[in-house]
């Protein structure tokens, strides 16, 4: 569905700052795919570069990244260069941030940041049925309707985290990137909005995209896991293929330094 | 529950604030090196009035009355209270008796407030409107234009813009009445179109000034709410310049600043006084001026002790108001 | 642009500011020595002159030299706003602090006492002691009561930041290693709080000449000394307008609009930079 073709990505005109060097990536439809790596591994920036979030100096440099969307129903095909992608947003892609306590309208109930910048297809029918079909499709997830008429200072992190899946997952797209998003929430709470995330996959069986730089996160969920450093991708495969047997040292010392119980972890995954 | 703690808290302090602005305006009569008394009559019989000895007498008597000049300064300070909060009762004009001073006053107050809010209303949606704009594009070189204009602006005080409004426009380019007169029957379309030809300059002299401050604040608030994460994730979900202004910087801006309008009613409230006397506009401000002039202390005591209370009185709405707007007090 | 653009940094901003007011005070500070006759005193020129080279802004109805009486209204005028402004710094930071580092019941009553004053309209209250007190208030009782109506903006501010000052770690790192009260105060929280105050020691500069020249407008201040307010009620009360003579009313309203952006470019300058300051501290 999108091919990441040796594309390498940076900052700034004049002094060209690299942060992504010659990578190629595919995402498949139907799949969860983690991007794993430390912080200034390039991780981010290939991230914002699929999404086509171009703002702030961010550019391609060589290469290119496409994207095929298959229209739910219609089935219609729409083909498009991460540069245009942005009137895809909240249509065929959208995106899970890191629910810091900023990064909801404080002045705007849970149920209109739901609703603002809802495609059309999602729209249908009257305030009172949209507002049934919300509230149905976030009780599916644990959230009680009252969440709707709540601002968001008077949620926990872990349900403002719930709540910025579900508004990402109401959309219903074809691809879904997902920012950190279990990032400062503690671990019970962590595999809550995983789990969360999981069912909304298989249930849509969309492409979900899972940046992390938690090698736990990836070893939860994902279906296929790359590993980032420096820039480039080192290491790339079946998420249980890695973990049984990683080939490149940074995902060995990577997967060391994971806390375990026993030595057979790899095993136990299934 | 905690909102109801709030209200009932800024009430109590609604009437301590009104009660010492009158204690402040009951001992500063008596301050000062003169009596004021005898002040008033001197005042009075410069006016050319003649009068005979018994007449000052019966003045002086009914002076001290409203002055409350008589028994011990406590039984003083008691009854001036009691009359002002109790009965608003401030005694009858001495220069247009007998019409009581409170009937003047609320004639006077509709002009002072319709002026006030009509120019804060209009100066408010244009302020915010390009200080939005220039805080979203601080770049362009119109917005760049804009603020110089608003630094420009804002320092100046209203009267001193008044007067150069009603030289520039009154005396030197004769398109505006100079002083206010309104004609017209009541409620007719005359009498409309007289109040705003009259207005005009008063209004847009406090225009300028209030649309100078929003576009400033406007616009620090615009370039600092622009960075927020709520606002790139809103971009992110694909929506437009306006909507995101419109839906996600523009309340953010106001609410800041609303606290602070509480802080500016009392400057405003002055500014005005000064404007309706530069444009002989009816207002409160007119009126406390007449009253200096002719000495009639029963209506600048009334005048002013109004004013006081009406400052406060808004103060406190802005402050009541505010929790109601901003969810974030609202429901905590 | 080119100009329009440097607005945008605080330095810039501060000095075109700076430039303006250093230029009244001198202005002001030095300029009234040299006055060839008290400019106050009628007839000691021709009347009526337009401006010219032995007139610069030319002669009143009443023969004074409208430049002289300009220097002399603005020496006036800063001499007020300077000290209106100091006496309200001096005291708000001391109640401020008094308030904020105190806390307890000294400071709810200051609290309450700024709140109070805050929205207590000062000019009415003007007005009415100039009424009572003759018509006319002399310029050291206007100062005084500018003062009691300006102290409480710093004494705010002040007490806002003390209070979060409380709290922050070095100053506790200083109470428990044993520095008293008033050195924690002069050597760790008055640094903090300079930026804010000179700030606000300006606009309070701006308020005072500003409420003093309403007054004056009106006729309600001195009339034995010029000030920038005095000189425009003159003006008008002497029929300037009437008579076309823009340049005698012209002078003192262009030196205030002037000398306040120029206040108010210092001002904003200062609290952006010490904002800047705050956060990189």
């Amino acid at each position: 569905m999108i091919k990441v073709d040796n594309v390498t990505v940076g900052y700034g005109t004049t002094a060209f700052v690299k942060a992504v060097d010659r990578v190629n990536l595919t995402i498949n439809d139907n799949e969860i795919l983690g991007i794993a790596g430390e912080s200034g591994s390039g991780k981010s920036t290939l991230m914002r570069a699929i999404y086509g979030d171009f703002s702030t100096g961010l550019r391609i440099a060589s290469g290119t990244i496409t994207g095929r969307f298959a229209r739910n129903g219609t089935g219609a095909v729409t083909e498009a260069e991460s540069h245009d992608f942005g009137q895809l947003w909240w249509d065929q892609i959208s995106y899970i941030p890191q629910g810091s306590m900023s990064v909801l309208n404080p002045l705007m109930k849970v149920e209109k940041q739901v609703v603002d910048g809802l495609p059309k297809r999602e729209r249908q029918g009257n305030r009172a049925e949209l507002r049934r079909r919300i509230a149905t499709f976030l009780e599916g997830f644990g959230l009680e309707e009252s969440v709707l008429d709540a601002f968001p200072h008077q949620l926990s992190g872990g349900m403002r985290q719930r709540v910025l899946v579900a508004i990402a997952a109401f959309v219903n797209p074809r691809l879904i990137l997902a920012d950190e998003p279990t990032t400062a929430l503690d671990v019970v709470v962590q595999k809550k909005i995983l789990l969360m995330m999981v069912e909304i996959q298989r249930r849509q069986r969309n492409s979900l995209v899972l940046v992390s730089h938690d090698l736990g996160v990836h070893y939860q969920i994902t279906d296929r896991l790359v590993v980032m450093y420096q820039g480039k991708i080192v290491e790339a495969g079946p998420t249980a293929g890695i973990f049984a047997n990683p080939q490149h040292e940074y995902t060995q010392t990577l997967i060391a330094s994971l806390p375990r119980i026993d030595g057979t972890r790899a095993e136990a995954r299934r | 529950m905690r909102l109801l703690r709030y209200i009932a808290g800024r009430l109590v302090v609604y009437a301590l604030v009104v009660v010492f602005g009158l204690t402040v305006l009951f001992f500063v009569p008596r301050l000062g090196p003169t009596d004021p008394i005898e002040a008033m009559l001197a005042k009075v019989a410069s006016q050319g009035a003649y009068m005979d000895a018994s007449q000052v007498d019966a003045l002086r008597q009914s002076l001290a009355d409203t002055f409350g000049l008589s028994g011990s300064l406590l039984e003083q300070y008691w009854a001036f209270i009691k009359r002002i909060l109790l009965t608003g009762d401030f005694g009858p004009s001495l220069s247009m008796y007998p019409t009581p001073v409170m009937e003047l006053i609320m004639n006077a107050l509709p002009w002072t407030f319709g002026l006030l809010l009509t120019s804060t209303l209009i100066a408010w949606v244009l302020g915010n409107f390009v200080g939005l704009l220039s805080g979203w594009k601080p770049e362009s070189s119109s917005s760049r234009v804009m603020e110089g204009v608003a630094i420009c602006l804002y320092p100046i005080p209203y009267y001193i813009l008044a007067l150069v409004l009603s030289i520039l426009f009154s005396y030197i380019w004769q398109i505006f009445p100079l002083t206010t007169t309104i004609r017209g029957a009541p409620w007719s379309w005359n009498l409309v179109t007289s109040i705003l030809w009259n207005s005009f300059l008063p209004g847009a002299s406090i225009v300028i000034v209030v649309f100078g401050w929003w576009v400033i604040s406007v616009k620090a608030q615009t370039t600092a709410l622009k960075e927020e994460e709520f606002v790139r994730y809103a971009r992110l979900k694909g929506l437009g310049d306006g909507r995101i202004l419109a839906r996600y910087v523009l309340p953010n801006a106001i609410l800041p600043q609303i606290t602070f309008l509480a802080l500016q009613i009392g400057l405003m409230f002055n500014g005005s006084l000064i404007t309706e006397i530069l444009f002989d506009y009816p207002g409160l401000g007119l009126l406390i001026y007449t009253a200096v002039l002719q000495g009639d202390f029963n209506l600048l005591m009334g005048t002013i002790s109004l004013s006081v209370i009406a400052v406060a009185t808004a103060t406190m709405v802005i402050d009541l108001i505010y929790p109601l707007i901003d969810p974030r007090i609202r429901h905590r | 642009m080119r100009i329009l653009k440097l607005f945008e940094n605080a330095p810039f901003r501060l000095y075109l500011g700076l430039f303006l007011v250093a230029l009244f005070v001198l202005v002001g500070a030095i300029l009234p020595w040299f006055a060839p006759a008290d400019p106050l005193v009628w007839y000691t020129t021709p009347r009526n002159q337009d401006p010219s080279w032995t007139y610069p802004l030319g002669t009143t109805s009443l023969g004074q030299d409208v430049f002289w009486l300009l220097t002399w209204a603005l020496r006036n005028s800063l001499i007020l706003g300077l000290l209106v402004a100091f006496f309200s710094t001096l005291i708000g930071v001391f109640l401020g602090l008094a308030a904020g580092y105190a806390g307890g019941w000294l400071d709810r009553v200051l609290s309450f006492l700024m709140d109070a004053l805050l929205c207590i309209p000062s000019l009415p209250i003007l007005i009415l002691m100039a009424a009572l007190f003759g018509g006319q208030l002399a310029l050291p009782i206007v100062g005084v009561a500018l003062v009691l109506f300006n102290w409480p903006y710093p004494a705010r501010q002040v007490r806002a930041v003390a209070l979060t000052m409380r709290e922050r770690e070095f100053v506790n790192v200083a109470w428990f290693s044993g520095e008293s009260s008033v050195r924690i105060l002069v050597r760790h929280i008055f640094p903090y709080i300079a930026g804010w105050s000179a700030a606000n020691f300006i606009n309070t500069v701006l308020v005072g000449i500003s409420t003093e020249s309403a007054l004056a407008v009106i006729g309600l201040s001195s009339a034995q000394q010029a000030t920038l307010g005095t000189m425009i009620y003159w003006a008008i009360n002497y029929q300037a307008l009437l008579a076309e003579r823009y340049v005698w009313v012209g002078a003192p309203v262009l030196a205030i609009v002037l000398m306040f952006i120029g206040l108010f470019l210092v001002s904003s300058g200062l609290s952006m930079r010490s904002a800047a300051r705050r956060m990189s501290v």
